[in-house]
């Protein structure tokens, strides 16, 4: 097959059997691979309704059909599995080395079914392919635990793992890989954990193959070139990270501050700043396999108490430790984000929950006896014990490895949560970028940007300016960035590859590299029909259109200064709008025709 | 004068699109393990060297075939002729920088040719770690430079 290996590794945890499965070539180009093709693997054979941390739900990492070629970014992969943090379908993908690895040990993903009795680890040689006991890596965090299995295995495998926090199964914990890259959001590491799957590692010898060979690498030059011409994924995000976004984001007043209670503009940006990481603690600059972007940082904090090393932030999670914790120093930010890494952990979830504790705090419902320690916001030695705390669930920590909704539910205070569908939303305040709170109620795994970046038009004005505190066509617009958003993801490429190229680009690099003929309209029909697919994984999971909503902060409490002064989240404007484009009824369910006109 | 390639290992990004670009060239086909040029990564030390048959004056290779399949052409590119190869792989162990190695994908010795005058990791290396240009005597003693370090961590890798 070109673009696939062809073989899918399902793997039993309870009775240990391994088996390789021809890939559902039909479903392959329906849903494009990576999210759309595991999202179908999901729902043909796992009950939306299941425990997430039950045997019955179904853990799977699967790649696409670009990863490990010469299309830029090209080493995604994604962990897919029915989420624990907000009971919706949950997909998080990760860069690195990892997912290409696998396909050139010959596998485009793994389903894993059951739970192991005992702790476990995945060993794919080529086509070796074992289950090996990990009770010796057990407690052990993400670095020990690669390093003993590089030392086992081979020193040029690659490495997914979880840490103590998978393993004890708080409720947003990541699939870590190659160390540093995270599939951090939705709490797949979690799962990982309620199976007793503790790694899997991968070395690989065998040749990927495209169907159009020179068409191929005339597509991937051309994109490759609109990458390094273009000012964000040329210039940008190679010279700052991802963290540039900190003073950009501030100045049009959407970085939200003090568990978005303070508003959006954060009067110490410039201290947590990309700007200021560089200065201060990047050591270089570090690219995932096939990507000429490099928006990796590895960073050291060479001394004092929050001395270490490791990699990042990226922008949120110095979002989430900064601004929304009212820390401004940034090796604190870096020492929590290097714990996350270690231990597990999803930053973003873990420092908004922290916000959200800070700010209970501030109000005398959890008091300096429950915390164990101070808790105002600002207070930068807090947000690194207690991020080490909930990777090991002791102390305060047990509190805060339910996530910010249910910790605030248990005081009484579940509005105080930022989050939705029990999903943290992260750094950018839908009061001053109104596409982006529409887009919060809407992703299909919870709070989360990743789904339909409106900071691209709304903020970064591309590929075209919009205005962020209007409501006007976001319903539209969003569609279109969320179906797009599916197809890249599936594809098996990175998301930041959209600042500079489009669907043209993605869908030439798709066609030549599987060999179909699909339009491009058709593949973003596949990217809608892959949204669909997952909306409903969540109606028949339990959602109504009721869990489509914001913490009434953002509805109801108008933007208290900054450029969006006096602003609110207008959804009851957006919703109804959104789902008529969509195609969906009023409750928010995929009608008939919309269906049957997506084949589905 | 004639061309070299120079690696500047404070460069690299450690993306592979060299490995990529280069088992592509080869084999039509993506795969690291087959590539003439490798990325090693030591990552405790976040550095990353891209390194590939350096093309050496007097290469050990060459030295020891023992059909005589290995050759340097005048203008410094050294060359392994297929069709004499009898893939005893004894170049693989002569190689003091371990730049020739046995491909499995393709069943025989490879390294690197420099793409017959136009090297595809030099035209694809997104931050220009990898360079192909004209020896002068300051660059060839950056590169001597270079393969001394080379040697250095290769010298910790195998210990």
């Amino acid at each position: 097959m070109f673009g696939w290996t062809g073989t899918v590794l399902r793997v039993n945890l309870s009775d240990g059997t391994i088996k390789k499965e021809a890939i559902n070539t039909k479903d392959a180009s329906s849903y494009i691979g990576a999210r759309g093709l595991a999202t179908k693997i999901m729902m043909n054979e796992v009950d939306p309704k299941v425990d997430p941390l039950s045997p019955e739900n179904k853990l799977i990492f699967m790649t696409g059909p670009l990863t490990g070629t010469f299309a830029p970014t090209s080493g995604r992969y994604v962990v897919v599995s029915k989420a624990p943090l907000t009971g919706t379908i949950g997909s998080s993908n990760s860069g690195g080395h990892f997912g290409p690895e696998l396909k050139f040990a010959g596998y485009d993903g793994i389903i894993f079914e059951g739970k192991s009795e005992k702790p476990v680890y995945l060993w794919i040689h080529d086509d070796l392919v074992e289950l090996r006991s990990a009770e010796h890596l057990w407690g052990k965090n993400v670095f020990e635990t690669t390093d003993e299995i590089l030392k086992e295995t081979a020193d040029d495998a690659r490495v997914a793992c979880i840490g103590p926090a998978g393993e004890k199964m708080v409720l947003f914990a990541t699939v870590m890989n190659d160390k540093h890259r995270a599939a951090g959001r939705s709490g797949m590491g979690t799962v990982m954990g309620s199976k007793n799957l503790k790694a899997v590692a991968v070395k690989g010898s065998k040749s990927v193959e495209v169907a159009r060979t020179d068409d191929f690498l005339a597509a991937c030059r051309d994109a490759r070139k609109k990458l390094k011409e273009h000012p964000v994924t040329g210039n940008g995000l190679p010279t700052y990270g991802t963290e540039i976004l900190i003073n950009v984001v501030n100045q049009v007043g959407a970085l939200p501050t003090r568990n978005w209670r303070d508003g959006g503009v954060y009067e110490y940006a410039e201290d947590i700043s990309g700007e200021t990481l560089r200065e201060k603690y990047l050591v270089r600059n570090k690219a995932c396999f096939g990507c000429p972007i490099g928006c990796g940082r590895v960073t050291r904090v060479p001394e004092g108490r929050f001395k270490g090393f490791g990699e990042g932030p990226e922008y949120e999670p110095g979002w989430a430790y900064g601004a929304s914790c009212g820390v401004r120093d940034l090796a604190a930010i870096c020492k929590a984000n290097f714990i996350c890494n270690e231990l597990g952990l999803d930053p973003i979830t873990m420092g908004t929950t922290i916000a959200c504790a800070m700010e209970l705090y501030e109000k005398g419902i959890i008091s300096r006896e429950i915390a164990g320690m101070d808790l105002r916001f600002g207070n930068a030695d807090a947000i690194v014990e207690l991020t080490r705390l909930t990777g090991m669930r002791e102390g305060f920590g047990e509190r805060l490895a339910m996530g910010s909704y249910r910790m605030a539910e248990s005081f009484g205070h579940p509005e105080l949560s930022m989050s939705v569908k029990k999903q943290e939303m992260p750094a950018y305040d839908g009061r001053g970028a109104q596409g982006m709170g529409l887009e919060y109620a809407t992703s299909n795994r919870g709070g989360c940007h990743v789904r339909g970046y409106m900071t691209s038009p709304e903020i970064l004005g591309i590929p075209e300016k919009l205005d962020p505190l209007v409501t006007t066509d976001k319903a539209a617009w969003l569609k279109t960035f969320q179906d797009l958003t599916a197809v890249v993801d599936s594809a098996g490429i990175c998301l930041f590859t959209t600042f500079a190229i489009g669907l043209p680009e993605i869908s030439s690099m798709l066609r030549d590299a599987v060999g179909f003929d699909a339009s491009n309209e058709e593949i973003l029909k596949a990217g809608e029909r892959i949204w669909n697919l997952e909306r409903l994984f969540n109606i028949a999971a339990g959602f109504t259109s009721e869990d489509d909503t914001l913490p009434p902060r953002l509805l109801k409490e108008p933007m208290p200064s900054g450029p969006a002064k006096g602003k609110v989240v207008e959804l009851e404007k957006m919703l109804p709008e959104y789902y008529s484009v969509r195609g969906w009824n009023e409750e928010g369910i995929p009608t008939e025709e919309k269906l049957a006109e997506l084949s589905i | 004068m004639s061309k070299i390639l120079t690696i500047s290992p404070d460069k690299c990004i450690g993306c592979r699109s060299c490995e990529l670009i280069c088992s592509f060239g080869k084999m039509q086909a993506f795969n690291p393990k087959s590539s003439r040029v490798s990325v090693l990564a030591f990552e405790d030390m976040a550095v990353s060297v891209p390194i590939m048959c350096m093309q050496c004056e007097d290469p050990s290779c060459m030295k020891v075939c023992p059909v005589s399949a290995i050759t340097r052409t005048i203008d410094g590119t050294v060359l392994i002729d297929d069709d004499r190869c009898i893939g005893c792989k004894m170049c693989v162990s002569a190689c003091p920088l371990g730049n020739i190695s046995f491909s499995t994908a393709e069943g025989k010795v490879v390294k690197c040719d420099l793409c017959g005058g136009e090297p595809k990791c030099v035209e694809y290396c997104p931050s220009g770690a990898i360079q192909y240009k004209e020896a002068t005597p300051s660059n060839l003693s950056r590169k001597k430079l270079i393969a001394e370090r080379f040697k250095e961590l290769f010298g910790e890798v195998n210990q």
